[in-house]
This record gives structure tokens, sequence and C-alpha cells, in this order.
């Protein structure tokens, strides 16, 4: 029995000496984080893991709140987060400096579930309008001046909203923040006080099962979930004032107007340019400039160069945007900044 | 002889430390969590003061966090699902005690005991897809409500039973004999017998409900300030809220939700207090009639 066991052990370390893999057998990579670009990390693991068998990658989800808390506290090796580390929450970070890496450009559908309109068109105040309630019919003049000549029937609105704190919530809000300016009064956050008479789900599928299964209901959802359940979504007026339909070139096109910080960190939302969509998000994965373990900072320092160069072909097909070549480029370059011992 | 015995007793010194030990480790981790999350929770009552459990305007936006409704929300939640699930939970078990012949009572009793150890979350689930949507309750007060009585019922059930069987046999047959129905025999002899008991059961059913996370989460509609009478209303709680907003709160928004827990933590601890209060008392009471 000891014997067989000395045999299986000896042709197992074989079997990884003999892999084509770069790294040491049994790097292992945890994450947790955005769940928006929780896809996008399965598929970027499955695909990274086919080259580079000795690499173990998990990818927990669990929201960008949860990704940069286990960070800060050295739980996982990299974060998957919406937004950056806000300046109260830096001094808590145990592993010293952080670098934002950008991977996906995503847009935030506002799905509705109205018969007969097909096509819906609506401005950020209309927007801000309908999901603090001051709009409750479909039929309503801010709505009627957005769609000319549509036919909009004299039916309730029903604001679905998200029950969990989100970073979609967040992007969602700071969008109207901006782009609705002095109509909007919600303020932003990961939850904020959405009226008494709305409904929430939890997560983009709850709210786009609140959507879909309830006549005259709009709610925001990620495009990915938005076209999982069949939803119909509005073209929403960008900056350059034109209605743009939430696509993955749309969002692409967002992140051609947006202004990068030598950080890397921006922000998709409202971005200039008339192709763009204005409500994109974007996820970057966070990790430490000082990694402390060898094998594990090269196999990280890999995984990071496929999630932004060669895994970026892979959004597409998943309903989200890659990053425009020059952001590409950028983030491959900081790269450099990762200290491997 | 004397080697053995002496052997004996320090065995049972050994035992009596352990056991003492494993006593002492109970209050230990009580303790622990009660300090850990008390300490945790001062930065948002040093913002807020008593207002956290007077106001009911939670914004985090605006560093906002008054915790009344959501206090609310659990009570009603708790109260509704008490006001189903006893007379249900009461009358299975006194079916299953003095009317069911044996053959019907095991798989009653098995079955019982069965819905008892259904995951929370597939009773959330199950409210969501059946009650609030097939059945159009909504995300509600009522629908919450509603499931949480469900959870509870098995509880509720099963150790009503227990204490219901303790009646002495001698009570019952003495009713019968004095020509009581089965039903008179079980107001004169039954239930005087096990009010103390019954009342303990239902009190740690509420604790139950008051606590239940997921279940409450997915069907109470997460509605901000909802102080209503209105069980059809959209609501919170306040475990729901922590399961909710726990993944992306910042620092002083976390420090609301462990003020939350502590709020439930404390509430719970009357309640079970109460409980064996009122328990004590009946049983005093029995003893000396």
């Amino acid at each position: 029995m000891t014997k067989t066991t000395i045999w299986a052990s000896a042709l197992a370390v074989l079997a990884f000496a003999s892999t084509p893999a770069a790294f040491a057998a049994g790097a292992t990579l945890n994450g947790s984080g955005s769940t928006l670009s929780k896809p996008y990390q399965e598929t970027a693991i499955e695909e990274f893991k086919k080259a580079n068998k000795g690499v173990t990658l998990n990818y927990g989800g669990g929201g960008s709140g949860k990704g940069r808390q286990d960070l800060a506290d050295m739980v996982v090796d990299f974060a998957g987060s919406d937004s950056p580390y806000k300046e109260a929450d830096l001094a808590k970070i145990k592993g010293g400096d952080v670098l934002y890496f950008p991977i996906l450009l995503g847009p935030i559908t506002v799905s509705y579930n109205v018969d007969g309109v097909s096509k819906l068109q609506l401005s950020a105040e209309t927007i801000a309008k309908i999901f603090q309630r001051d709009i409750k019919k479909w039929n309503d003049k801010a709505i009627a001046a957005d769609n000319p000549g549509a036919k909009l029937p004299d039916l309730d609105i029903v604001v679905a909203h998200r029950a969990d704190g989100s970073g979609t919530t967040q992007n969602f809000t700071e969008y109207l923040n901006g782009a609705a300016k002095g109509v909007w009064k919600l303020k932003s956050g990961s939850t904020v006080e959405w009226p008494a008479d709305t409904q929430a789900g939890q997560g983009n599928g709850g709210v786009a099962q609140i959507v879909k299964s309830t006549k005259g209901a709009i709610g925001y959802v990620d495009l990915s979930d938005a076209k999982a359940s069949g939803l119909k979504y509005a073209a929403v007026k960008n900056q350059a004032g034109k209605f743009v339909e939430p696509t993955t070139s749309a969002a692409s096109a967002a992140g051609d107007g947006i202004e990068v910080k030598s950080n890397l960190l921006f922000s998709a939302l409202n971005a200039k340019g008339d192709k763009a969509y204005p409500i994109t998000c974007q996820t970057w994965v966070i990790v430490y400039a000082k990694q402390t373990d060898k094998a594990k900072g090269e196999a990280l320092k890999a995984y990071l160069k496929f999630l932004v160069k060669d895994g970026q072909k892979l959004l597409g097909e998943i309903d989200y945007a890659p990053l425009p070549a020059s952001l590409q480029d950028k983030a491959v370059k900081q790269l450099e900044k990762i200290q491997v011992p | 002889m004397h080697d053995l015995r002496g052997h004996r007793a320090y065995a049972d010194g050994a035992f009596r430390w352990a056991a003492a030990g494993a006593a002492a480790l109970v209050l230990l981790i009580l303790g622990l969590i009660f300090i850990t999350i008390t300490s945790r929770s001062l930065p948002v009552f040093h913002q807020m003061g008593l207002s956290f459990f007077t106001t009911s305007r939670w914004s985090p936006a605006d560093a906002l966090f008054g915790a009344l409704a959501f206090i609310w929300g659990t009570a009603f939640t708790a109260l509704i699902a008490l006001a189903i699930a006893v007379p249900i939970s009461l009358g299975m078990a006194l079916f299953m005690t003095q009317v069911a012949p044996p053959v019907i009572k095991k798989p009653l009793v098995y079955l019982t005991d069965l819905l008892a150890g259904v995951p929370s979350v597939v009773f959330g689930l199950w409210g969501v897809l059946v009650l609030s949507q097939h059945f159009g309750l909504g995300r509600s007060f009522l629908t919450a409500g509603i499931i949480l009585a469900i959870m509870i019922v098995p509880i509720i059930t099963s150790l009503s039973r227990e204490v219901i069987e303790t009646t002495p046999p001698g009570d019952k047959e003495g009713a019968l004999a004095l020509g009581a129905t089965r039903w008179e025999m079980i107001g004169a002899a039954v239930l005087p017998h096990s009010a103390g008991g019954l009342v303990g059961a239902v009190m740690l059913g509420l604790g139950r409900a008051m606590g239940e996370t997921i279940a409450a989460a997915l069907v109470i509609g997460s509605a901000l300030g909802q102080l209503t009478l209105s069980p059809l209303a959209p609501g919170n709680s306040m475990p729901a809220v922590i399961a909710n907003e726990w993944g992306e709160a910042d620092a002083l928004h976390k420090s609301a939700l462990i003020a939350l827990a502590v709020t439930l933590f404390v509430i719970t601890i009357i309640v079970n207090l109460a409980a064996t209060a009122i328990v004590q008392r009946s049983m005093r009471k029995g003893q000396g009639s």
C-alpha cells in the first residue's frame, strides 16, 4: 500500500515536471469581489488554465466591497472592484501600496416592461425623475418629450432596484448624480434611500426578474443579465445629446472618451463622444505592488497580463466591452510596477 | 480496593473539570462575541446617539442611521409569524398526542422534524417564486411573516408535543372518568399542565423568527422607513438589512450594521430570559395546585 503511494507521488512529480508551464506547480491565486466582472473572470480563468496548467485560480465574487476588504485583510491575492478604495479605507490596507488594473467596461441598461413600446429613449433627467418617483405614469410629459411620436400607455411605473448593496447601484446613482445634477436627490452609494413604493430584488438577476414579471416596471440591470432575461432596454441620451443604445461597442466608445489618471483610475460614466453609452461602468483588478511569494507573484503577473490584453477578445461574447487599445497598453506597462521577490 | 476508588475519584475530578470547562467556554464565547460586536458598533452610537433607536431614516450617503423601522419590521414579521404558527403548531401537537392513532402519528412526527431541517434559503426562494409571484403577495411584511411561520411551525410543534406528552396519564384518565369529553379533558388536564412549556416553545419560535436572515432578506421587500401597520407593505428587518448591505458597506455603515446585530442580540436575550421566567413561574404554580 505504502509502496504504491510512493510510486504514485513519484509519477505525479514527473507529470508536473513535464508540463510546459513556466510556473512552479501549486501556485494558487485566490480572488474575490465584483460580481459584475465575475463572468469575465470565470471565462478568463478557464482559458488561462489551458496554457498554464500549474496554476490554480479561484474567483469568489461576493461584491466589490467584499473584494476590497478581503484584499485589505490579505485573505485574497487579488480583488475585483467596480470602484477604487475610499480615502478613509486606505489606512486599513495591510499589505502596502496597491495597483489598479482596469479589465473591462460594462454597460448598465435601463430595462423596462411596457407592452407596445419597443423603442424607448430617456434622458438622464427623466431617468432621475422616474427612479425617485417624481414621475409615476408611463405617459408622463417628460417621457413623451424624450420620445416624440411614440405611443405611451396610461400605465403605472413600477421602479425596481437592488435590495443588496451593490457596485451597480453605486455606478448608476453616481451617473444620475453627475448627469442629472439638480434633479437627482437620492445621492449616490452602494445603497441609497429609495422611496418606499419601489420594489427590490437580489442581485442583477433579481432586478431583471422583477422587470420581466411586472407590467410597467423599469430597473437598472447590467447588459449581460438584461440580455439573458430577454428584457427591452432604453437608449439613453449622452453628453453629446445623442440617444445611444447599450451595446458593447457603445461601451467601448465610452472608453475612448475617458480621461485616465496615471494610476489607471478613471470613470467611464457620462463619457464624451457621439457614440458613447453614458451609463458605462468599469471593473479593476486590485493587487499589491509588493508581492511576497515568487511563484504566486509570477503567476499573478501572467494572469493580469492575460486579463488586460490577450483575454480581452473574450469579452464580446459575454456582453461586456473590451478596453480601448491605448488603455490595454498602459495596463500592460503598469505590470512592471509589480515587485516579485 | 483503595487503589480503585482513588482512581475513580481522579476520573470524577477530571470529568468535573472538563464539563465545567466546556460550560465556561460557552459563556466565554458569548461574552467575547458581545464585547467584540459592541465595541465595533460604538462609532455609529458616537455619531447617532440614542436616535439610532428612535429615528427611522437610514441613509448611508448622508451618514444617517436610524434603526427604528427595522426594529419594528423585525417585531412585526415575528408577530405575524406567531399569529399564524401558534394555532397550527398547537393543533398539530394536540392531534399527534391526543387524537391520532400511532399509524398516523409516527409519519407525522417524522415529517414535521424533516420540515425543521429544510435550509432557510429554500423557504426564501420558494417564497419569492410562489408566494410573491404566483400568488401575487409581492414582497411584504406578510410574505415574510408567512415564510417565517412555516419555518417555526416544526420547532413549536415538536417542543409542544414533548411538553404535552409529559401530562400524567392519571390526570387525563381522571378527567375522562368524570365524564369529560376529549375536548374538555384537553382543556382541564393537558393544557393547564403544559402551559409553561408551551409558552417556552412559542418563545423559542419567536426567537428563531426574529433572527431569521436569508429567507426574510429575500421576501421582505427591502423598503426603508416603513413604520406601518399594513402587512401588505414592503418593509425590512434587522437581519435582512445586515445580510443585504454588509458586502458593500464602508466603515461607518458597517458599524451601523453591527449595531443592528447588537440590538438583535440584546432583544433575543431578553426574549429568552422572559421565556425562562414565564416557564419557571408557571411550573411553580403547577406544583402549588
